[in-house]
């Protein structure tokens, strides 16, 4: 067992430095790495460039980064429900890269699977695929996507063991799992952090070796940003 | 004329037997609320959820557990769970049967645009571009005239497109249509339209043949 247990956020990030480019994992509030993000607006680092298929909202996630005006540059796939991020887009404090979010994926995935680039056929024809090199297979058009170049990735799992071994829960898995091992280092967090041989190695999502850095979150909010419900009536 | 749930009626009738779906926000997500029960269906949602089931009942929400509207859900028995990257290999690779979304506007070409408003809207594309580019079976629902009585039924699109040559198949307020190499060929008429009224709002070539049917809903 190769251990990967830091103390917790701050002895994770160190090596964060202005200017770096950074992968977040997350769908809307859902599964985002929320103490790394504490954690970076502690540092106060600035200049960043953040990977992460959407923003997070006004007071929370990535829109926590932004009211401190320490996001450079967003390269997401969806940004809505967030005002400061449309302010300073439309301003242009803020660059934004829009990624078709399978793209944005693949993009992740490539990084971790050691692919400089791939096609895919999403944003052929539109202002996604301008500049872009474009192939012809089967008779169909396909746009060449490059993979991210990121210096740390920041993801949050539910359970992970010493060996950095990770299980995801429910749909807050989404971008996490691709990111693993997509840049220079890994850092999850997770609900639960136990020691070497609690968890069935049948059921690891994401093995450690995608990883560098593991600690458990202090306490996670889980913020729940459409909460739909129906009634006991409704389903009668 | 049909609201947003006799949209949702009317496209629940496209959707067959063995049917992987997904459906995108807005109208596309009522979709869910008419499929007929006595059929196998699994509705697929790209944050990462095949096996999609009602919203969870008071008290029971999980913020682990939500759709791509983010809105909290439930799954059903079969379900399961993926990455993002997985997902869209359901999407790009043809595994999902019917991909049901809104749009802002439909070229009689198959071009459609639903994610950018230059200089007013730019939420982004999230999956739409993805799916688009790739699903063989792409019903769009939405407003055949926007606020300002404008067709959404256009020769070419003028915002930004999604994607192009894609759509095959529209089902708007006001009737049933499918795109066909000269543009939009008229199939049904919403209850209570006639020919006339789809004719004056549909700005793209519209294609009427023979008798065209009322929508059974």
């Amino acid at each position: 067992m190769i251990p990967k247990t830091v103390k917790g956020p701050k002895e994770a990030l160190e090596g964060v430095k202005d200017g770096m480019t950074l992968m977040l994992g997350g769908f809307g509030l859902c599964g985002i790495p929320e103490n790394a993000i504490a954690e970076l607006v502690r540092r106060g680092v600035k200049d960043l460039t953040c990977i992460s298929n959407n923003a997070g909202v006004d007071d929370f996630g990535l829109g926590l980064l932004l009211q401190k005006h320490q996001i450079r540059k967003m390269i997401s796939s969806y940004v809505g429900e967030n005002d400061e991020f449309e302010r300073q887009m439309l301003s242009g404090e803020l660059e934004v890269e829009l990624t078709p979010q399978g793209t944005l994926a693949e993009k992740c995935r490539a990084a971790q699977a050691g692919f400089p680039a791939f096609y895919t056929p999403a944003g052929y024809g539109t202002e996604v695929a301008e500049g872009k090199e474009t192939r012809e297979f089967n008779g169909k058009m396909y746009v060449l996507e490059y993979a991210y170049k990121a210096d740390f990735s920041f993801v949050k799992a539910w359970k992970g063991d010493e060996a950095g071994n990770l299980i995801f829960k429910g749909t807050a898995r989404n971008f996490n799992p691709c990111m693993c091992g997509a840049a220079g280092i890994t850092v999850a967090e997770v609900e639960e952090l136990l020691p070497a041989g609690s968890l069935d190695p049948n059921e690891i999502h994401i093995p450690g070796i995608f990883v560098q850095r593991i600690f458990q979150g202090e306490k996670y909010e889980k913020r729940i940003e459409q909460r739909t419900v129906r009634t006991r009536e409704d389903a009668r | 004329m049909l609201d947003k749930n006799g949209i949702a009626k009317r496209i629940a009738k496209e959707v067959r037997d063995g049917y992987y779906v997904n459906l995108g926000i807005g109208i596309p997500t009522l979709v869910a609320n008419f499929v007929r029960s006595d059929i196998h269906v699994e509705f697929q949602s790209e944050n990462g959820v095949l096996g999609m089931g009602p919203f969870p009942f008071e008290g029971e929400e999980d913020a682990d557990i939500i759709n791509a509207g983010k809105q909290t859900i439930t799954t059903l028995p079969g379900a399961s769970f993926f990455d993002s990257a997985l997902s869209f290999s359901m999407i790009r690779g043809k595994h999902v049967d019917l991909t049901i979304l809104g749009a802002m506007e439909v070229a009689e070409n198959g071009d459609i645009a639903n994610w950018k408003i230059p200089g007013k809207m730019v939420k982004g594309m999230g999956g739409a571009m993805d799916l688009v580019a790739s699903a063989e079976n792409i019903i769009v629902a939405m407003m055949h005239t926007n606020k300002a009585g404008e067709s959404k039924l256009l020769k070419r699109c003028t915002l930004p497109l999604t994607g192009v040559g894609c759509v095959k198949k529209i089902v708007t307020n006001l009737a049933v249509l499918e795109i066909v190499p000269k543009g939009f060929k008229l199939m049904e008429r919403a209850p209570g339209i006639s020919v006339e009224d789809i004719v004056k709002a549909t700005e793209g070539n519209l294609i009427v043949e023979g008798e065209i049917p009322e929508m059974i809903l």
